[in-house]
């Protein structure tokens, strides 16, 4: 009885806490002059990391793939059964005007099984909800996907931004393409990821990418600060319901540039900080003081320990490395498209004479942004 | 008429072979044992087992020994139970004592344990990577403004200037000049200039002569205003409000007339000779909203420098910690119940408040859940013995610790409890001028600087093995802790998990 109760009591943490080491592979690709590439392409990218994965987790998120919707917030959903599909698609109607949900479509193949039910909407906010809850409609969708995710039973919102989706599955990254059709999609930017669990609970929507709204994260590595940067996300209404750690990045860039305006490389400045010494001797008064506040202010924010993430949003991609390249990061551009991945290897496979190809250093981001509308 | 009831605690033997004679034991002796009729001759009834006498015999001619008096065994009547009694029956007074308590109480460092990289983490070699453990005091806005200019520059609208710098997260708690000597006082000073980090000045007020060192001083300003003046205010990089002690909750301070001479006198604006009293409560506060005036007049007086606002550990911290954060404190001074004193009662001391690393932890979460963690700074003491502790308050939610036992102790206090009596043999809670001169203080800092700056290097080695190479990924960081024979109401109030989860 003791040791029912103990293991009881610790259930939560046992869950909902457990962190699961996991080294991966990564790929991205952003055409910053908006030319659509089909989403076969970062799957022949993945295929090549294959080694860099074990077959226990891959997914892909993909920009501008729903343009016919593009004003609609895209929600993928899985679903265990249909009674966690009947209470989340209730709560929905109570909360969204649904334009559409369909099936989304995927074709069996060899390494992927217990399939859950994957749907996708397209949706809205309730005008009056918004007003009721005096929230805009960025931030509602923040607090409901977080509370499907946290209350519905057997149910996981795995991506919620406009105009964009993740697809992942318990599988290698590139029969997991398969399995999804990306063929049949194109987009601007596509990331990818295949993952390496040290001990997995095989679980779907502990695959990468993590998305929320806009953001979506490929991440290879662990976060050491994990614990506090948990903590620090909490004060701000941010919950960490995940079996993994790389969801804090994804709600760290949400904070830092949604809710507190920061640019994008300025975040990256939150996230991966310069050394004091490297601060110290800058030279320049103004960005002394700017990157000394940085510090300062969000030092619960700092992400430590060894990590390479592709970041993939609407406007644009960066991959970011730690602060003393503890996991490789290479990049290569060519004319408008800009590369990020694991290994040139990956990069090579799909774009045989790039331009320029480099390592970033540590601690330093690799940008590429969109220019003009899509 | 019968003397006292109560046995030695100490033996003190003098080899009479060995002894040469020269009367060294004499003249150190602070508290008088030693006496010469022809040869050296001791009483131990005095003796306190300071060691000064054996450190300074030439010959190695001196033992104390525990009084092996046997006491008939008994579970509940302990033998320290039936002293106090002997004691009280004779004095018909409080019992006083020094330094934190000395009863075995659960202490919860001792049972937590520390994470470390293996495999899917590379732990991190400090001798070859940065490892930083720079951290800054003080209020944090809730995000940084940016403004960009003209040319696209960006720059940071609101300031972080007054936050205090420290190289790293220790600094030296508050032990006031009177109940410490001056000697001690500039060894804390010129240590904390060297270290950059501070020392508090406790409640005495700052002699003159260590104005100079004013970036490395925190003043403080305590119920009995000893020493406060304005240009006091100023003479460091912030001000301290000493609500309460760890090692006496609620109570004031009493510090005899016989510590009283001309430079206490002038530092602390007494009279020379008589007893400095500090009442229980400040006499202008009694509610928090009065607190809140005290730290607005300190900062209207210092041109805004972070007031810190220092407890007792008790009952209702956290409740009070965010009353303390809401009234404008910049940092929280937590000093836990193993915290030390100059003198207090022993039934305060041992039995009043709580561990500071309970009180730690309940405060860093109740700041949180209220959204204000980054309001305040927290600095925890009261008990840190080494640098396992210092990393454990840390990852617990400190910013920064205080220590004040552990400094005496590399000033060579042994511990024993007799800092009330103003006989310190090693100079250090003393005033009397042949004690005080002891104590070089070059000598002393450079001890301070050697302690600090060991604990600095095992926390930087304690940083690399978690994988993480700034504090400020350790700090609050509970999920690289593990507690190993706590139960679970403890480490669900810690938030700390069990080892093996």
């Amino acid at each position: 009885m003791i040791e029912l109760a103990f293991q009881e009591k610790f259930s939560k943490w046992r869950v909902d806490d457990a962190r699961v080491p996991a080294a991966c592979g990564l790929s991205g690709l952003i055409s910053q002059d908006g030319r659509a590439v089909g989403g076969e392409v970062i799957v022949e990218s993945m295929r090549i990391l294959r080694e860099r994965g074990n077959g226990l987790g891959g997914g892909y998120a993909g920009y501008g793939i729903y343009p016919e919707h593009k004003d609609y917030y895209a929600m993928h959903i899985m679903f265990e059964d249909f009674q966690g599909k009947k209470v989340c698609e209730e709560l929905m109607e109570a909360n969204l005007e649904i334009e559409m949900g369909e099936e989304i479509p995927y074709r069996l193949v060899e390494g992927i099984c217990d399939v859950p039910l994957l749907w996708r909407y397209y949706a809205l906010p309730r005008p009056e909800r918004l007003e009721g809850d005096g929230l805009q409609a960025d931030d509602f969708m923040v607090k409901l996907v977080m509370d499907i995710n946290t209350t519905v039973p057997g149910t996981f919102v795995f991506s919620s931004g406009k105009n964009m989706g993740v697809f992942k599955a318990v599988g290698s990254a590139d029969t997991v393409g398969e399995f999804y059709e990306l063929e049949n999609y194109t987009g601007y930017t596509w990331i990818g990821h295949d993952r390496f669990p040290t001990n997995t609970p095989g679980w779907w929507g502990g695959a990468h990418p993590f998305n929320i709204l806009d953001w979506s994260v490929v991440h290879n590595g662990e976060i050491s600060s994990y614990g506090i940067n948990k903590r620090y996300l909490e004060m701000f209404g941010y919950e960490c319901t995940l079996l993994t750690d790389t969801e804090v990045v994804a709600y760290l860039l949400d904070l830092l540039i949604r809710k507190h305006g920061l640019p994008l490389d300025i975040a990256c400045l939150v996230l991966a900080s310069p050394f004091w010494k490297d601060i110290d001797s800058l030279g320049d008064q103004t960005e002394e003081d700017l990157e000394k506040s940085l510090r300062i202010v969000y030092g619960s924010a700092l992400l430590n320990g060894p990590f390479a993430f592709i970041v993939g949003y609407s406007r644009g991609m960066v991959g970011l490395n730690d602060r003393v390249k503890l996991r490789p990061l290479v990049a290569a551009t060519k004319d408008e498209c800009l590369y990020v991945s694991s290994e040139e290897s990956a990069i090579r496979q799909i774009c045989r004479n790039p331009d320029r190809v480099w390592a970033p250093p540590a601690g330093h981001p690799v940008i590429g942004k969109l220019k003009g509308d899509v | 008429m019968q003397g006292s009831l109560i046995p030695n605690e100490f033996v003190v033997d003098v080899d009479h072979q060995r002894c040469r004679r020269c009367k060294r034991c004499i003249l150190n002796c602070g508290f008088g044992v030693f006496d010469f009729q022809s040869m050296t001759t001791a009483d131990s009834s005095k003796c306190v087992a300071c060691h000064r006498c054996v450190m300074f015999c030439p010959e190695d001619a001196i033992t104390i020994t525990r009084n092996p008096l046997a006491f008939k065994e008994h579970s509940s009547w302990g033998i320290d139970s039936r002293k106090a009694i002997w004691k009280q029956a004779e004095s018909s007074g409080m019992i006083l004592t020094g330094m934190g308590t000395d009863l075995p109480w659960l202490n919860v460092f001792d049972h937590l344990l520390i994470d470390a990289c293996q495999v899917t983490n590379p732990s991190i070699d400090p001798l070859r990577e940065p490892m930083e453990l720079r951290t800054y005091l003080g209020r944090k806005p809730d995000k940084v403004e940016i403004e960009v200019d003209d040319k696209g520059k960006p720059r940071a609208v609101n300031s972080v200037e007054n936050n205090i710098k420290l190289e790293t997260p220790i600094i030296f708690s508050g032990m006031s000049y009177g109940s410490v000597s001056l000697n001690t006082h500039r060894a804390l000073a010129i240590a904390a200039q060297r270290l950059g980090t501070v020392m508090n000045t406790g409640e005495g007020g700052l002699h003159r002569e260590l104005y100079p060192y004013k970036d490395n001083i925190i003043v403080q300003c305590a119920s009995g205003r000893f020493g406060v003046h304005s240009e006091y205010l100023n003479a460091g990089v912030a001000v301290e409000i000493k609500i309460g002690q760890g090692a006496k909750p609620g109570i004031g301070g009493h510090l005899p007339g016989e510590k009283i001479g001309l430079e206490v006198s002038g530092t602390r604006m007494i009279p020379v000779g008589t007893d400095a009293l500090s009442p229980a409560p400040h006499h202008d506060i009694y509610s928090i909203e009065d607190l809140r005036q005290l730290i607005y007049a300190l900062k209207e007086a210092t041109g805004y420098k972070p007031v810190s606002v220092k407890i007792a550990t008790v009952h209702n911290v956290a409740a009070i910690a965010s009353g303390i954060a809401r009234a404008g404190a910049d940092i929280i001074y937590l000093d836990g119940f193993r915290g030390g004193t100059g003198a207090s009662p022993a039934v305060i001391r041992d039995h009043v408040g709580i561990p500071m690393e309970i009180a730690l932890a309940v405060v860093d979460s109740r700041l949180r859940q209220e959204g204000i963690r980054n309001w305040v700074s927290i600095i925890a003491a009261g008990g840190i013995r080494s640098s396992a502790d210092v990393a454990k308050a840390i990852a617990l939610g400190a910013d920064a610790v205080g220590v004040g036992t552990a400094a005496l102790i590399a000033l060579g206090c042994r511990l024993c409890q007799k800092c009330y009596t103003g006989n310190c043999s090693w100079g250090i809670a003393t005033q009397r001028p042949e004690l005080v001169d002891r104590l070089d203080p070059d000598w002393g800092a450079e001890r301070l600087v050697n302690l600090i700056n060991s604990w600095s290097l095992e926390l930087k080695e304690i940083l690399g093995a978690l994988g993480i190479n700034a504090i400020e990924s350790l700090r609050g960081n509970r999920e690289r802790l593990r507690a190993l024979g706590l139960d679970s109401t403890v480490m669900e109030i810690l938030e700390v998990k069990p080892a093996g989860v």
